[in-house]
This record gives structure tokens, C-alpha cells and sequence, in this order.
């Protein structure tokens, strides 16, 4: 299997290709958009800032490749926000996006001293959806057992290890139609931790940093039938 | 939701762990890599590597050393101990590690903070700051009153005084980019006698990022203490991590069932 890790210096790339080296996979760093088609999945990583991110796409000409890939594509983290249409970050009213799905990236609003920003530490998923979630956690499960009338109510479904990723991040994509993945920050408040639209998946949280949670999910990636 | 996080601390020296450990079934105790990927496997949240190596091998042992623990290791890390050139930063980040952090550096010259969190990202840049009680402790029992309590920064390992307030220093750090505050207790550091609340719960209420207590964990009520009423988001350990006397599963157990939110284990 080919796998492409698109090279734009937008941020720290070897965390990935280590996680694929972890599953025995073989990865190909690169920003030759023939070698990015020709792959059988590409991997879209990104950390750092939004408006530096998408000026390295453009003077690779990347933002114009990557809209026309039709293979399983993952982006992670700020890979996964600028897929987007527009991002809060940046100088001067935000950022253009790749406008490649139809959310709008903004910033945490924190409640109180409490709510810290960046979202930084494990979290937890939930109401997940498509087979690049396959094999996660309880509250992933499909339909919980009815509570037997008998008994009282059912208790309250706790995450497990299962559900937990690693989160660092700001700025944060709504929950809408492409939402496969939600998580909450405050509590109270789910955003979307893993979106997709045809071919083209992201996910919020360090998929390559999230333990033997983060592998599935990437074993998944390589392996599922996602189109 | 958002769980507090379990943060073990390995000390480094010449690409060797000092501290000795008393883990068994472990090769190599001295092996820093084989330590991290033990704890990653036993349900840690997070690694911080401290480099105390003092040579001018240091930049290329500790380049290695990272480019080895993230190869093996699949939960984040941060690498800390004497770094101060942006080259540094750069070459630490690209060979695997998540953040780095920053001390004595960023004391002499506070601006690094903010052209490291312009290129690197915030979340990437850690500043710890080494704190010491300067009033008389006695006079204000820990975490009865922070308000009466005097501490300032030290670096050279608590030695050399930084001509600091802490949590003015803490408030500075995080205006300027810092993504977290790694906040040591010189005072209770090695005293296993539990975490600085005050000088903590100030820290915490001063700064909107998140805050890593760290100095005197010696028992699990300690770890309760700092992420609850204390308010740190993560909490860090040494010894009593590496000497068997807490393990990662029976501590996050107990907190719990105290009511903290943690990332479960198994």
C-alpha cells in the first residue's frame, strides 16, 4: 500500500510517519502532487497556525491538488480545520480556508478561570460515526440494551480507556452534517472531533499521540472501506 | 470530558535515565526509552524528558534520544532541560518531540517566549518555572492562605534567585505565548509530602492556560489535592512513579473514585 504524508512544513510530521512506522507501514513524505495521486491513502497533518499553514499550500500549490484527490485522505488536527472554509486564527479577520468542507473554524470561549485554552489533555469521543471509528469504545458501541423496565432506569454509560484521544488545540469546527466524531469542551458543549466529506476525513485530536486508541483508528484509516 | 492528566518526569543524563527505578521485568532501567514506553503502556498521560546532560555532546544525545522515544512511544512528551537556542527548539520539534520546555532562557531573555510561540505554535512551547516559598512557610501553612504566602524564581536548581515573583512572572509567561506552565515547588520538591497548593491554586487563577504542578508528590491523596481544589490541569511525579510506591493504574483508580476526571486505564 502507498501512503503519502503531505510535506508543507506545517509543523511536526514525524510524530505520523512513526505511527505508521508502529503499524509496519511505510510512509512517503511528500508535496509532488503525482506522488499524492498516486497514493493509495494520504495522510494531511498540520500543527501551528492557520494563515502561515495555508500560505505554505499555496506556494506549494497544494491547495489546488488537494480538492481534487478522490482517495481515502485524513487530515489531523490543523489538517483537519483547513479543510474548512474559514478560520478565527490569523491576522486581520481570520484566514481563507480550503474550503473543501462547509464549516467555519473558530476559537474556545472559555466559561471561566477553570476552562483553559488550548483544550490540551485526553478527552473523550462520542456519537461516532463511519468504520474509521470501527472497534472504539463503549459509547461508540451500536444501540445500547434497552433498560429492562423491571430494573429501574439503565445507569449511565461512563467512557472507557477506549474513548480517550489526545487533544491539543484552540480553535475548534462546530458540530454540523459532517460531523463523524463529537467531543466536549466545556462539558456541556460538543464540537466536532472527526468530519468528513466523500473521500476526505479529519480528525481534531492527535490520532498518532492518542495510545492504542490513536493506532486503531489509523489501522482503521489504512484498512477500512471509507469511500 | 476534559480529564487532568498523570504526567511522569524522566531524568536524563547522556541519553541515560540518573534516577534508578525499581520496575521490574525491565531490562534496562537506565534506557530512557524503554522507561517511557512502560508507562505509556501502563496508562500514563503524558512523558516530560529533563536533560541534565551538561556537555557539548548534549544537542546531539538529546536529538537522538527524542527521534528514539517517539519512534517508540505513542503518547506526547515534552523534553525540557537547558534549551534555549530557536534551533534547538526547531531540530527537537522535527525529530518527534510534542513541546519543549523552556527555563532559564526565557528568564534571561522573555521575548524568546514570544518568537517561539509565533513559529512553533503555543502548544508547543512549555515555560516551567522553578518556584521558592521566601516567607517564612510556618507563617502560612500551605494552601490555608496563598495570599500570604511569598514566592519567587529561582534557576540553577533552586540556587540562583531570578528576581521574580512567581505568579507575575506565570501571568507573563502565558501573555506572551507560553501554551503551559510547568510550575516546580523548590520548597516542597523531594519532601513527598504533597504538591504546593497555594503557590498552585494562585498560578492556576492567574493564567488561562493549562497549569503542570509539580514538587512533593509522595502519596495519592497529594495528586487528589492539587488537581482538585488546587486546580492544576496535570500533575507531575518523579520518584514515586519510578520507585513503585504509586502505580499509574492503582493512582488513577483512587482518583477516580475521589471524584477526578481521568482517562481511564485498560
Amino acid at each position: 500500500m502507498d501512503i503519502a504524508v503531505i510535506d508543507y512544513q506545517g509543523g511536526n510530521v514525524q510524530s505520523v510517519l512513526f505511527a505508521l512506522e508502529r503499524l509496519g507501514m511505510n510512509a512517503t513524505l511528500t508535496a509532488d502532487p503525482a506522488v499524492i495521486r498516486a497514493a493509495d491513502r494520504v495522510l494531511f497533518p498540520g500543527e501551528g497556525e492557520a494563515s502561515s499553514a495555508m500560505r505554505a499550500l499555496r506556494a506549494a500549490g497544494l491547495d489546488k491538488v488537494l480538492p481534487t484527490l478522490t482517495q481515502p485522505f485524513l487530515g489531523i488536527c490543523l489538517g483537519m480545520q483547513l479543510l474548512g472554509r474559514h478560520s478565527a486564527e490569523g491576522p486581520a479577520g481570520g484566514t481563507e480556508l480550503l474550503g473543501m468542507l462547509p464549516f467555519d473554524v473558530v476559537r474556545f470561549t472559555p466559561p471561566d478561570a477553570a476552562h483553559k485554552v488550548p483544550h490540551m489533555g485526553w478527552n473523550n469521543l462520542h456519537d461516532l460515526q463511519t468504520p474509521l471509528f470501527a472497534g472504539l469504545g463503549s459509547l461508540s458501541a451500536s444501540p445500547s440494551p434497552q433498560p429492562d423496565s423491571t430494573q429501574g432506569p439503565a445507569p449511565a454509560l461512563l467512557p472507557t480507556a477506549a474513548d480517550y484521544v489526545y487533544f491539543v488545540h484552540s480553535y475548534y469546527a462546530p458540530v454540523g452534517d459532517y460531523t463523524i466524531a463529537q467531543a466536549s469542551y466545556p462539558a456541556s458543549q460538543p464540537f466536532s472531533a472527526g468530519v468528513r466529506y466523500r473521500n476526505f476525513y479529519g480528525v481534531q485530536f492527535h490520532v498518532e499521540k492518542s495510545g492504542p486508541v490513536g493506532e486503531q483508528i489509523l489501522k482503521n484509516f489504512l484498512t477500512a472501506d471509507l469511500t | 470530558m476534559l480529564t487532568k492528566r498523570l504526567i511522569a518526569c524522566l531524568d536524563v543524563q547522556n541519553g541515560r535515565t540518573v534516577k534508578g527505578t525499581n520496575f521490574v521485568n525491565l531490562r534496562d532501567a537506565g534506557d530512557p526509552v524503554a522507561l517511557a514506553a512502560r508507562y505509556a503502556q501502563e496508562g500514563i498521560d503524558e512523558l516530560v524528558l529533563l536533560d541534565i546532560t551538561a556537555t557539548v555532546e548534549k544537542r546531539r544525545t538529546l536529538i537522538e534520544l527524542v527521534r528514539n522515544v517517539a519512534r517508540e512511544v505513542n503518547i506526547p512528551f515534552t523534553v525540557g532541560g537547558g534549551i534555549g537556542a530557536v534551533a534547538d527548539v526547531e531540530a527537537l520539534l522535527l525529530s518527534g518531540a510534542d513541546k519543549v520546555s523552556l527555563n532559564s532562557s526565557v528568564l534571561r531573555e522573555p521575548g524568546l517566549i514570544d518568537e517561539l510561540a509565533r513559529r512553533f505554535g503555543s502548544q508547543a512551547i512549555v515555560v516551567a518555572v522553578d518556584a521558592r516559598q521566601t516567607n517564612d512557610p510556618a507563617a502560612s501553612p500551605a494552601g490555608h492562605d496563598p495570599a500570604a504566602e511569598a514566592w519567587e524564581v529561582f534557576t540553577h536548581g533552586g540556587r540562583r534567585p531570578a528576581g521574580r515573583e512567581a505568579v507575575a512572572w506565570c501571568r507573563e509567561a502565558a501573555a506572551r505565548g507560553a501554551g503551559e506552565i510547568l510550575l516546580t515547588s523548590m520548597s516542597h520538591d523531594g519532601t513527598r509530602d504533597g504538591y504546593a497548593l497555594g503557590l498552585t491554586s494562585a498560578v492556576a487563577a492567574a493564567v488561562g492556560v493549562p497549569v503542570i504542578a509539580s514538587g512533593g508528590a509522595g502519596a495519592a491523596p497529594h495528586f487528589r489535592d492539587v488537581l482538585q481544589p488546587g486546580g492544576a490541569d496535570a500533575a507531575l511525579a518523579a520518584s514515586v512513579f519510578h520507585f513503585g510506591d504509586l502505580s499509574v493504574a492503582g493512582l488513577k483508580n483512587y482518583l477516580l473514585a475521589e471524584g477526578v476526571a481521568m482517562r481511564p486505564v485498560g
